[in-house]
């Protein structure tokens, strides 16, 4: 194709379907050289531990960037190799649609990993975003009237659907849970 | 030799088998088997598990035997691929029947229907790629064959060409100005912040296209092909102004021989059409005029249309706490500083939240509020009324001023005016916000009334100074009679000096500067607006300096040596005003659009004050300010600036448009001289450059018969979609009470006494037991075990649905209340839940 060194064949640019996907292979390569070979043609198996994501500017000051980690990994601890890093990105994105956003964004705030973001998550939640600085009747109280208002079948803790339905009619979801990169 | 060539033969052969294998396998196995087939075998997967093994460490004996015990499995697993292939091809036939290729054909467009919704669905990385590759192997394979070489051709064409628009994307993305500087912005002060910025880039887009239109439709064919400066005498510089034609003075003001070019409406000449090309320059001017409001207008409309599309209808207040929780914190924060101020806003947000929530408002003195209330209004009400005022007796003393001579008097005499409206733009809005301490509202509240004050402020001035300019315009086309009568005296003097011949005056050349010229009332106008931006844009980057930089100077450098802390007490660092300057722009803007039609060079004056503007606030913004402490949301701020800027485009457009239909245009300048109105320039080319027919229809078209009933017929329509909006929005409303009301039966349902409560709890536990145990949620489940299930479609992808029609997996359980039997219907659901 012209370049000295091929970093993707076409096929795989072609199946990424991510903008800038090139800038975002230099980022991730960034943060290991060592580790991160230049040449992708081969798919090689490569995974980088969850302090050098963590340790990213863009993330570094994010409370909620362990979950972010965890969520977009494949094997859940939080260690990305570049497909998920990809997709990470392309789902916070600009571009991505709110259903796809609302969904990560349940996944992110399900802490226990149970499908369902019941009031210990929703405490964990409070606390991240407070840095433990409401007392615990606030706390319980705010979860409480969090229950109250998006719950809608009532068994005590919300589903994806409750979820859903509460954040797509937020007016700034899609302008805060987004990173530019 | 022999050997060689037969071993050569079996390599072949075995290559070719190889590949067809890789088909096949995809083909017969599906996804499950690839999937493994991935995880496995992949001999250059094989040699990177090796070494990481080495790595991690063993003997060497312990890495010899693991070594060949791989070998073994590697060869083993060939010779099973092997048997197995040649049993299938035993099995099946050489070539593919038609209905295979058919069947096939349907799979792969199947697949491709559900690859171009990829990017929406929570697929991982590698699910997505698995399916793109099933659809490249397929196309490979129906590509073979006779006849197919047209599909095949087709198939890359469509594929160079999606990658053609992958790249032009791509591209595009990078085109785009200013965006690490706004990512920089964003990442510091928030997302409120960098809005301004998104907004003014915005603004530039808007203005380099209405540049563009001006600049290239008007301005360069006059100059490249309209008569030269200095041919004809609306083109040259009188006699008597050509001594201080180029003092720099008089150009600062827009006069000299920046008054007498392109870029003010006196110099175009009314020849119908200029040069080789035929340029109909009159009609261009004109055109380009309504082009630029048409324009923006469309524009304007097209983003309110889709924000409001975004915005998803309007206030809602039934989910504060749960937005608080999941949308405060901005994930663009990337600077320890902000994240500080962020999470002690959202801290203090939510402990003022509790509180109201706790508290029933008790307005202890309500007839107090309301007094102050009403005392603030007054106030504001006598500060708009005392700026109008002020600014119609400036604008009346530089009349004096101007019919004594402006030559007398010095810089702030000429330029009263625009420096008082200036003054007034500045400090109106802070005494706004003294008074609107009085009358104690909640801030977000606070701050619609302080922009809508401001708004009233900015424009009263503007039409304070419109009607001044028109007491103006009055007086030059008073004065045009007078001169249209001196010219004639004037050249019946000029012929006396000659010959006298009756049949054909010779022509006497007369030096254009000394030809008597008549009063341009339009470029008056022009010149006016732009001397109003020029000292508007001044005004702002100095109070930028002044402001901003030498108060962060003087608090940064005094602090030492100062009684109290500068930097938490008085004047303290200042934060980003961002509803002001997002004010200042718009009203900017509208500046422009109301002076374009009379200076054609003020839309590239605006972009070159944009530009300039963008790197100023950016860099007074990262040196000068702090984050804001008090972070609330101006609800619905995007849409509320658009709807700004619409009204602001509609009322900018009146006075042009005012003067365009009603005002002749003078005499002796300007493109349409000569004519009885602006608009005739129309007339004049539908009646000469179009056949004869089309100007038939349109005076047609133009019967008042014609045009007063489709007037109607628009109203009614927009009346009708008024209507049917309307009851949308009651329906929706419909809905949302009775989703309210359901739940609401549900808990007093779960309160009923008949129930024992043990049964409830047992009941209740047991259902959530159930679904614990259940491996539900399929879309989870394709996520973790990545290659596990296969490109199963009965993933359903989330998307907003009513909750009423809810799916299957997700039933509550039975209703406590349901007739029938608790105990069993408990064992049903706990049972079909798991079975899923």
């Amino acid at each position: 194709m012209g370049n000295k060194q091929t970093i993707f064949t076409a096929q795989q640019l072609d199946a990424y379907q991510v903008s800038q996907e090139k800038l975002l292979f230099h980022r991730y390569r960034d943060l290991a050289p060592q580790l991160v070979p230049l040449d992708y043609t081969n798919q090689p198996d490569v995974r980088l531990p969850y302090e050098l994501i963590g340790s990213m500017p863009e993330l570094k000051d994010n409370p909620f960037r362990q979950r972010i980690a965890e969520v977009f990994s494949e094997d859940g601890e939080g260690n990305m190799t570049l497909d998920d890093f990809l997709d990470m990105f392309s789902v916070l994105s600009e571009m991505a649609p709110r259903d796809l956003k609302a969904y990560y964004a349940f996944k992110i705030y399900d802490f226990n990993n149970d499908d369902f973001i019941c009031k210990s998550d929703l405490e964990k939640t409070l606390n991240k975003l407070t840095r433990n600085e409401l007392t615990e009747d606030e706390v319980r109280m705010v979860c409480e009237k969090v229950m109250d208002e998006a719950d809608l079948d009532n068994d005590g803790r919300l589903s994806l659907e409750d979820f859903q339905h509460m954040i797509v009619r937020a007016p700034d979801f899609l302008s805060t849970f987004h990173i530019r990169i | 030799m022999e050997e060689d060539k037969k071993w050569k033969e079996r390599a072949k052969i075995r290559k070719r088998k190889r590949l067809k294998r890789e088909e096949q396998q995809d083909q017969e196995e599906g996804g499950q088997k690839r999937g493994q087939r991935r995880g496995q075998s992949h001999p250059e997967m094989e040699e990177k598990t090796e070494e990481e093994e080495a790595r991690r460490g063993g003997g060497e004996e312990d890495r010899e035997r693991r070594r060949r015990s791989r070998k073994i499995e590697r060869t083993t697993r060939m010779k099973r691929r092997k048997r197995r292939q040649r049993r299938r091809k035993r099995q099946r036939k050489r070539t593919k029947s038609p209905e295979e290729l058919e069947r096939l054909k349907e799979a792969v467009d199947e697949r491709k229907k559900l690859i171009t919704t990829l990017r929406g669905k929570p697929w991982p990385m590698r699910k997505k790629l698995e399916s793109q590759l099933f659809v490249e192997k397929y196309e490979g394979a129906l590509g073979k064959g006779r006849g197919r070489k047209l599909y095949a051709y087709k198939v890359m064409m469509r594929k160079k060409w999606m990658k053609f628009e992958r790249d032009l994307e791509n591209f595009k993305t990078a085109c785009i100005p200013w965006e690490m500087k706004i990512k920089e912005i964003e990442s510091h002060f928030g997302s409120s912040v960098a809005s301004y910025f998104i907004f003014l880039r915005w603004m530039y887009g808007i203005n380099m296209i209405l540049f563009s239109l001006t600049f290239g439709l008007v301005m360069v064919p006059e100059a490249l092909m309209g008569r030269p400066y200095g041919s004809i005498p609306r083109k040259t510089v009188p006699r008597e102004e050509q001594a201080s034609a180029m003092d720099f003075a008089v150009l600062w003001d827009w006069g000299g021989y920046a008054k007498y070019s392109v870029l003010f409406y006196g110099y175009y000449n009314n020849q119908r059409a200029v040069g080789w090309l035929k340029f109909r320059m009159p009609l261009s001017y004109f055109l380009v005029g309504v082009g630029t409001v048409a324009y923006s207008y469309m524009v304007v409309i097209r983003t309110m249309a889709r924000n409001a599309k975004e915005d998803g209808g309007g206030d809602d207040t039934s989910f504060n706490f749960s937005w608080k929780i999941f949308t405060s914190w901005d994930y663009l924060i990337g600077n320890p500083e902000t994240a500080d101020n962020k999470f002690a806003s959202i801290t203090t947000s939510f402990k003022e939240a509790i509180v109201e929530e706790q508290e029933s408002r008790k307005d202890d003195n309500i007839h107090l509020t309301r007094f102050l209330r009403v005392l603030a209004n007054f106030l504001v009400l006598c500060c708009l009324a005392g700026s109008g005022y002020l600014i119609y007796f400036v604008v009346r003393r530089s009349q004096k001023f101007a019919l004594e001579g402006l030559d007398n008097y010095g810089w702030w005499e000429r330029n009263e005016v625009n420096m008082v409206m200036s003054l007034l733009g500045m400090f109106c809005p802070m005494l706004f916000d003294v008074i609107s301490a009085l009358e104690n509202y909640h801030p977000r509240i606070a701050l619609q009334w302080q922009l809508g004050r401001i708004f009233a402020l900015f424009l009263g001035n503007l039409y304070t100074f419109i009607i001044a300019l028109m007491d103006q315009i009055n007086l030059k086309r008073a004065e045009e009679e007078i001169v249209k009568f001196n010219m004639t005296a004037w050249q019946a003097n000029l012929y006396n000096g000659t010959i006298p011949e009756n049949s054909t005056a010779p022509p006497i050349t007369v030096d254009p500067a000394d030809v008597p010229r008549g009063p341009c009332w339009e470029t008056m106008v022009g010149q006016e607006f732009v001397r109003l931006i020029i000292s508007d844009t001044m005004t702002t980057y100095i109070t930028l300096l002044i402001g901003d930089f030498l108060r962060a100077v003087l608090v940064r450098f005094l602090n030492h040596c100062w009684c109290w802390d500068l930097e938490y007490g008085f004047p303290s660092y200042s934060e980003f005003d961002v509803s002001g300057n997002v004010l200042g722009l718009i009203f900017n803007q509208g500046m422009i659009w109301m002076g374009a039609f009379y200076a054609p060079c003020l839309p590239a004056l605006n972009l070159l004050r944009l530009h300039v503007s963008m790197y100023l606030q950016c860099w007074a913004v990262m040196c000068c300010n702090v984050p804001q402490e008090r972070v609330f949301k101006a609800s619905g701020s995007n849409n509320f600036y658009m709807a700004m800027l619409l009204v602001i485009l509609f009322l900018s457009t009146l006075p042009a448009i005012y003067t365009i239909v009603s005002i002749p245009p003078s005499f002796d300048c300007g493109p349409f001289s000569g004519k009885s109105r602006m608009f005739d320039v129309i007339q004049e080319t539908l009646e000469s450059d179009f056949p004869a027919w089309f100007g038939k229809v349109f005076s047609y078209a133009s019967n008042p018969g014609l045009v007063l009933p489709f007037l109607l017929l628009m109203v009614l329509a927009i009346y009708y979609l008024h209507s049917t909006s309307k009851t949308y929005k009651h329906a929706n409303l419909e809905l949302k009470k009775k989703l309210q009301a359901v739940s609401e039966e549900l808990i007093i349902f779960m309160s009923l006494p008949h129930l024992s409560s043990r049964g409830r709890h047992h009941f209740s536990k047991d259902s959530r037991d159930s679904r614990h145990s259940s491996t539900s949620h399929p879309v989870v489940q394709g996520y973790r075990n990545g290659r596990g299930s296969a490109l199963s479609h009965s993933q359903i992808p989330p998307s907003t649905r009513p909750p009423a029609p809810r799916v299957h997996r997700y039933q509550p359980g039975p209703l406590p209340g349901h007739p029938g039997q608790p105990a069993s219907r408990k064992q049903d659901s706990s049972l079909s839940s798991r079975s899923r």
